[in-house]
């Protein structure tokens, strides 16, 4: 612990007052170093605050001796955005979870960074009203990474991502300093949209201490209709005439034959294992609209080339075509432990090419590579299945991946949809960017940050950096 | 340090691959969702099982976090990649008991001895048991902790719970012989009955009841005087050596037998009791007869579920069920016994918030880690007192006890009653003893 001294310790100890929240023995630091990405970084120290004077003490000392501050929720990053890349202090803000108010007549909630995302939703459901953002792991996951990150989910297709609900924030600056940015008006142009600029920052320019999220009405009911392809590349067509009918589903959601293939064998469903893919797509909304919008779904599936439709007539048939869905992770691991999920997002229009891309991509490499996910918004989370164990096989996967983000950018698209640059993507921040345009998120960066302190590491390639995914055991 | 060979082998360091360390486990971690430190889930104990296989972290940094895990598993129902956590966990408790041997602290040998070495496994300590808290008086327990002033550091954890160690008629329990009960009406099934060492000792009574339920339901019972106890507690403090010697016993003395289940009405043995044959490698001759003695194995719940049961007296109360965790996780039993329970003619079931979240008793846990467990049961009763029920149903001892405990603590005794499934079930269908 050569960054934190004990007179460094000492100091904290007048931050935090309840030592039980200054973790420093080694085994409760190694509960840090890792997310659900890659790598292992162990925090010098851990702090868990859960008041914004704690985080201004803590930020100000920090500022003040420059160590690195990682902010972090409950770690599920993808992208290693929590991760203690260059050492220091890892603020834990998963126990920050004391406020959750709802105004329903305002039709806004106020959080603190530790809520837990889908805790967000149920109290919002009790006024008959919802917040859309649904990460797979919003039972899991604090509103704090959600908005560091600008989390997606499912959902992201109709109701957009997380960027898309907040209308103002408590900001702890690098320099400690608290600021206010927007505030709980729909419409606000007053000055620089700061709100937007610190949602997705990955804690780089400022830390989360409150926000005030917007709610919308809750649909009142869900249909869901599964359609069977033959070729991949139809169900790609059929996204985007649907889309183009006036129908704008909840979900679409994709299963390719791999992982049709693999959830079988997993647990019979009688899933059509012949088939190139499998569309599950919701819609939600007043249920008498419901009706005949499933016609029309079913209508642009057929003549986009589905085998066949089947619409669920009952909630239990509905959760169990869902359920297909569920079991796709747990299947998939079965073949090889390790599982790399990608998120390169492309326009709608070029899903059938970036199909077909990715189907070069797994015969060139010789790489387990299964599509599932998020299909209607371009979000194609092609998942490579492989063992970290085995070298060869992760050199192989690590050139998969390079290849993946160059066809998504490419085809128009971007390197990450919601899972955030982090360590992971920075490689290839350029690539999408271009030099100036990289340059001027650094000038950003060094005016918010001049000493560097705030997630070092992150976004932000290093020279010569690489993609690296295997881990030296 | 470097990744030490004999120490790669001995954990499950493979296993613990298959950890995606998507978080999912968190929200179902007792210990997680009580103590707020990552270091205690799932998630950060198989991350530390492996920097310890790896030879980046010691033994004993490891073990501060598995030794307040309380196996309870629930994290294996909600992993989406199926880490088998069960299996990470013994392998470390293992490693960590060889390791400490010598280090144990003079409070936890005691109680180790006592309870695992002298107690559990043999006939002589279980006639002690049978008469209740007695046993801590007879195995000089209480002067061993007065002569060390062990009182002033571990006084709580057993006066407590000598508070709540319910009186036994001694008589009943250890004059168990060689017996076969008829079943009432068609014979349906045969089965034979485990009866259980604690189980048995404090709650001889519930065995009585559950061998009743059993018959008038239609089965034939054996009682088999050769049973011993399961070996649960010994393999979870990581003295497997022991389990498998248990294991062999009742595998050898029920397999004499044509039966067609071996029921327990204890969450924890019947736990212990299906995963035998992971006790032994699979080129064991022992490991396919553990696996056909695992398969027979059953909660009295899962079968009475199975059968017709003839209910003659309703039962107006209003009820939360606490699954045993082993019950639930390990033994995959959840929905018989609420089925059970809403069978039960004017009786009111009630699902708690976190029904599924143990309530922090553990085996030797609440002993041991009093502290820790305590916080756990607080959260439990904060979850129980707003249903204000007047009863709380259990399925292993374990729990019973714990929840008995959780009741007297918030003054609730002349408000609640604690009852095993099987009292409940017993009374509706009009058998008393």
């Amino acid at each position: 612990m050569e960054l934190i001294t004990d007179s460094i310790l000492k100091k904290i100890e007048t931050i935090i007052f309840d030592k039980k929240r200054i973790l420093t023995d080694i085994t409760d630091r190694h509960g840090y170093a890792y997310d659900a990405s890659f790598g292992v970084y162990v925090p010098d120290l851990v702090l868990q605050p859960v008041s914004t004077e704690e985080v201004v003490g803590i930020v100000k000392l920090a500022n003040e001796h420059k160590i690195p501050i990682y902010p972090r929720g409950r770690g599920t990053s993808l992208s290693g955005g929590s991760l203690a890349v260059e050492g220091g202090i890892t603020l834990d803000f998963s126990l920050w979870n004391q406020t959750l108010e709802v105004r329903p007549d305002d039709l806004i909630a106020i959080v603190s960074p530790g809520v837990i995302t889908a805790d967000i939703n149920k109290e919002a459901g009790k006024f008959g009203l919802m917040y859309p953002p649904d990460p797979s792991s919003s039972h899991v996951s604090t509103i704090g990474g959600n908005l560091a990150e600008n989390a997606g989910g499912p959902r992201g297709l109709k109701y957009g991502v997380t960027r898309d609900y907040v209308l103002g924030l408590e900001v702890v600056t690098p320099e400690g300093e608290v600021i206010r940015t927007g505030g709980r008006t729909v419409k606000n142009v007053t000055g620089f949209d700061l709100t937007k600029l610190i949602i997705g920052c990955e804690g780089t320019l400022g830390i989360i201490t409150e926000a005030t999220l917007r709610l919308i009405p809750k649909p009142l009911a869900t249909k869901t209709v599964m359609a069977v392809f033959e070729d991949i590349v139809d169900s790609g067509r059929a996204i985007s005439t649907i889309l183009r009918s006036g129908i704008l589903p909840s979900k679409m959601e994709l299963m390719d034959q791999e992982s049709i293939k693999a959830v079988e064998a997993y647990e019979p469903l009688g899933l059509p294992t012949d088939a190139e893919a499998i569309l599950l797509i919701e819609v939600d909304g007043h249920p008498d609209a419901l009706k005949s919008e499933v016609v029309k779904v079913e209508e642009k599936c057929m003549e986009s080339g589905a085998r066949e439709v089947k619409a669920a007539q009952t909630s239990e048939e509905e959760a169990e075509l869902w359920r297909a869905r569920k079991l796709v992770s747990p299947a998939i691991v079965r073949i090889k432990p390790t599982k790399i999920s990608e998120d390169a997002t492309v326009p709608r229009s070029k899903i059938p090419d970036m199909f077909k891309r990715l189907r070069e991509i797994k015969e060139k490499y010789n790489i387990h590579l299964v599509v599932f996910g998020h299909a209607g918004d371009g979000n194609l989370h092609p998942n490579i299945i492989a063992d970290q164990r085995d070298k060869d096989e992760m050199l192989r996967v690590e050139k998969a991946v390079e290849e993946i983000f160059t066809a998504a950018i490419e085809l128009g698209g971007t390197l990450s949809g919601e899972h955030g640059i982090g360590v992971m993507k920075a490689p290839f921040m350029e690539l999408e960017l271009g030099e100036n345009g990289l340059d001027m998120m650094k000038r950003i960066k060094r005016a918010w940050d001049p000493n560097n302190i705030l997630n070092p590491g992150k976004i932000f390639p290093k020279k010569g950096q690489r993609l690296v995914l295997h881990h030296d055991s | 340090m470097t990744a030490n060979t004999a120490l790669l082998d001995k954990l499950a360091y493979k296993e613990t691959f298959s950890c995606v360390q998507c978080g999912y486990c968190l929200p179902s971690c007792p210990t997680y969702m009580t103590m707020g430190k990552e270091s205690h889930s799932p998630r950060g104990r198989i991350h530390l099982v492996k920097m310890a296989a790896e030879g980046k972290i010691d033994i004993e940094a490891m073990g501060r976090a598995m030794d307040l895990c309380l196996g309870c598993r629930a994290c294996e129902t909600v992993c989406p990649t199926n880490v088998e956590y069960g299996k990470i966990y013994e392998t470390a408790k293992t490693v960590i008991t060889e390791h400490e041997k010598k280090s144990r602290s003079f409070k936890e040998k005691v109680i180790r001895k006592v309870v695992l070495e002298r107690g559990l496994s043999s006939k002589g300590m279980m006639k002690v048991l049978g008469t209740g808290m007695d046993w801590y008086q007879k195995t000089k327990l209480d002067q061993v902790f007065r002569k060390s002033q062990l009182n002033k550091i571990l006084p709580e954890s057993m006066r407590e719970m000598e508070l709540i160690i319910p009186k036994v008629d001694k008589s009943k329990q250890m004059s168990r012989k060689y017996t076969i009960l008829k079943p009432e009406g068609k014979p349906v099934m045969r089965v034979a009955f485990f009866v259980g060492c604690i189980m048995d000792a404090f709650f001889g009574r519930i065995n009585d009841l559950s061998m009743k339920i059993l018959q008038k339901a239609g089965c034939e019972v054996f009682l088999i005087e050769e049973q011993t106890c399961c070996g649960a507690l010994h393999q979870h403090s990581g003295e497997s050596e022991k389990a498998k010697e248990l294991a062999k016993a009742n595998i050898t003395a029920f397999g004499k037998y044509n039966l067609d289940y071996v029921v327990n009405s204890i969450g924890g043995c019947g736990a212990m009791m299906v995963e035998y044959h992971h006790l032994f490698h699979p080129n064991d001759p022992w490991h396919s007869r553990a696996k056909a003695f695992a398969e027979k194995a059953k909660d009295v719940s899962w079968i009475l579920d199975k059968l017709e049961l003839p209910f003659v007296n309703n039962v107006p109360r209003t009820a939360v069920y606490q699954p045993s965790c082993h019950l639930r996780n390990v033994q995959k039993v959840s929905s018989q016994p609420v089925n059970l329970l809403k069978q039960i003619p004017e009786l009111t079931y009630v699902k708690m918030p976190e029904e599924d979240m143990c309530c922090g008793s553990a085996g030797i846990y609440n002993i041991i880690h009093y502290d820790e467990a305590n916080d756990i049961l607080d959260r439990k009763m904060g979850n129980i007192k707003p249903i204000k029920p007047d009863t709380i149903v259990t399925s292993n001892p374990g729990c019973h006890l714990q929840m008995l405990h959780g009741v007297q603590k918030e003054g609730l005794q002349d408000q609640i009653r604690v009852v095993h499934i099987i009292e409940l079930l017993a009374e509706s269908v009009g058998i008393s003893i």
